[in-house]
């Protein structure tokens, strides 16, 4: 069933508020099955705010409000009989900052499955043992399962933080810049292992880093800002989505004058 | 180029605000050196004064355990009661040489206990209520609700638990089981008071957890009481713990609450000490009764109030220092 459809989420007409404050309008946007799908665009253009409401994470913050439609499996994410709980145990995420539990190696992988309930100790090992050889971390880690999570370095912490969310085997999986904390030879690893998820999962990443985009992505949406002058020295800002293509088109043949300022580093 | 010679040269003074060097800056042309050393009484004197302030503190423990620790040897070594004797007899009777601590220490623990078992579920559930479900208006008419019964004097507490939780208690399990005076009432009191401490401190360690973590669990499927139980209250557990002994603290030394409404005299040990039904006469309570009395100097019973000071210092001591091993082995630490 999963095999045969061409979009693990779809947007649609989608505007996001802050309280009275608009952040992003107007976005559609279809993200494709089973490929990497990467948000890039200046800072304060809400790719993370879009990028927030496909799992419903903006629900926490007070005062947030999503209009129009995010479709995933042909239900609505803000329909009045969604279960903001089930969207994310489908649609997991991965952040900027790794976030690992003050708890151990073993015991944050297995946070997820002992949610759903899983209790019998032979199958959390083979899902804690599964979810870190998938990410790449196994090999660093098997001998010493009970240390903190964070003692790892950076780079380690982020890779556990993305086993712990493929241990439920959510169908998509949102990163809102993950390698921004990381240095060089740990993004390398990240965007390595992501590489192989995407044979498993759709991804979704944020990024600021133009060549991450162009290495990892099969598409690129490039988000900007839109300002208008309210009144007299107060100003209104918010993001849209200016292009969504193929990476390489995008990168190669930008169809906006804009797309293709923002790709040569003129602003931004 | 030629500018750039001027300017070393030429005395600095000339382009300078008059009243910068009037002021504290000596002057560039000053033939002594400028850049010495001064002296500067003003900081010195704050900076003494601050030091006393922080040592006061700790002079004033250590005269306070002095005073107990000397004033106690007195009592002991009065002959009246040995060490054994003061922890093992049944009594404290004062006019018939029986000086047995139990009696004393069992209704501080009957009342500690009552008041615990209300203070620390209301007020963690309290906390987790302010910093975890209430929307921000609601808890902005909340919080400062139950920070004023933090300010409520305890006398008027001890009132409370005599005139309306006593006469409750009665009217729920029967005359004859409720004594007038108990140790339940004041104990539940007594939890009623210290609940707001509790509330405020837990609720401080639980909003320093940081959002991160929150967000990493609910990205998992947590639902929110999950993330509660699973993620915050583990991480903020020292915070939690460090507000419990502060409630122990206080209800042990807790002292007018216990005085109106425990009961006016030492309960006799394997008789109804223990019995949170029973009067009972806690250690602070005691204290108050005597030495509101005329009591003679260096008479033993003067003395022997110090012996049940001492005891009170060591036993906030100890659990101060349990709690210090506890937090240290069980919180997971975030940052």
């Amino acid at each position: 069933m999963t095999t045969n459809r061409a979009y693990a989420v779809e947007l649609k007409d989608v505007n996001i508020y802050y309280g009275e404050k608009l952040a992003v309008k107007d976005v559609n946007l279809s993200i494709a099955h089973q490929k990497i799908t990467a948000f890039i665009g200046p800072s304060g253009c809400g790719k993370s705010t879009v990028l927030r409401s496909i799992n419903r994470m903006n629900d926490l913050i007070p005062g947030a409000k999503v209009e129009g439609d995010v479709v995933y499996r042909s239900q609505s994410l803000y329909g009045r009989d969604i279960d903001a709980v089930e969207v994310r145990r489908r649609i997991g995420m991965v952040f900027q900052k790794p976030n690992p539990f003050p708890k151990s190696i073993y015991d944050n992988v297995a946070y997820g499955p002992r949610l759903l309930g899983i209790r019998d100790r032979k199958v959390l090992n083979e899902i804690v043992e599964r979810s870190l050889k998938h990410s790449f971390l196994w090999d660093e880690v098997k001998g010493d399962l009970k240390k903190s999570g964070l003692a790892l370095s950076g780079g380690q912490q982020q890779r556990l933080c993305i086993a712990r969310t493929i241990a439920v085997e959510p169908d998509v999986i949102l990163m809102d810049e993950p390698c921004s904390a990381l240095d060089p030879i740990a993004t390398q690893a990240i965007e390595d292992l992501m590489k192989e998820l995407v044979k498993q999962y759709t991804i979704v990443i944020v990024t600021h880093n133009m060549q991450q985009a162009q290495r990892v992505s099969d598409y690129t949406a490039f988000y900007s800002i839109r300002k208008e002058v309210e009144t007299e020295g107060k100003e209104k800002r918010w993001g849209v989505l200016v292009e969504y293509a193929p990476t390489e088109t995008l990168f190669n043949q930008p169809s906006h004058e804009e797309t293709e300022r923002y790709i040569r580093g003129e602003f931004g | 180029m030629s500018n750039r010679n001027l300017s070393i040269t030429t005395p600095l003074d000339i382009g300078r605000d008059p009243r910068l060097l009037n002021a504290r800056l000596k002057r560039q042309d000053s033939t002594e050196p400028i850049l010495t050393k001064q002296a500067r009484p003003g900081e010195m004197l704050i900076r003494a004064f601050l030091l006393f302030c922080g040592l006061l503190s700790v002079f004033t423990t250590i005269g306070i355990v002095v005073v107990l620790g000397s004033e106690s040897l007195l009592f002991f070594n009065s002959g009246v009661a040995t060490l054994t004797e003061f922890f093992t007899a049944t009594r404290w009777q004062p006019q018939a040489g029986e000086f047995g601590i139990m009696p004393l220490l069992s209704a501080t623990i009957t009342t500690s206990i009552v008041a615990m078992f209300v203070a620390l579920p209301l007020g963690l559930g309290a906390a987790i209520y302010l910093g975890e479900y209430a929307r921000p208006n609601v808890r902005a008419t909340l919080k400062p609700i139950l920070e004023i019964l933090a300010g409520i004097p305890t006398v008027v507490y001890g009132y409370f638990a005599l005139t309306f939780m006593t006469p409750l208690l009665r009217g729920m399990f029967g005359q004859d089981t409720v004594q007038i005076y108990n140790n339940a009432a004041a104990g539940l009191v007594m939890g009623v008071m210290i609940l707001p401490t509790i509330a405020s401190m837990s609720e401080d360690a639980l909003s320093a957890v940081p959002r991160s973590l929150r967000e990493a669990s609910y990205g998992l499927g947590a639902t929110r009481f999950e993330t509660i139980t699973k993620v915050v209250l583990p991480a903020a557990l020292s915070g939690i713990i460090a507000a419990f002994l502060l409630g122990v603290s206080r209800a042990v030394g807790e002292t007018m609450i216990v005085a109106l409404a425990a009961g006016a005299g030492p309960c006799v040990l394997g008789d109804t000490c223990f019995n949170p039904f029973a009067a009972g006469e806690t250690m602070t309570g005691h204290i108050a009764r005597i030495s509101g009395g005329d009591l003679s100097y260096n008479s033993v019973d003067y003395n022997s109030l110090f012996s049940i000071g001492l005891t009170l210092f060591v036993f906030t001591l100890l659990l101060n220092l349990i709690s210090r091993s506890v937090s240290k082995r069980f919180r997971e630490v975030y940052q």
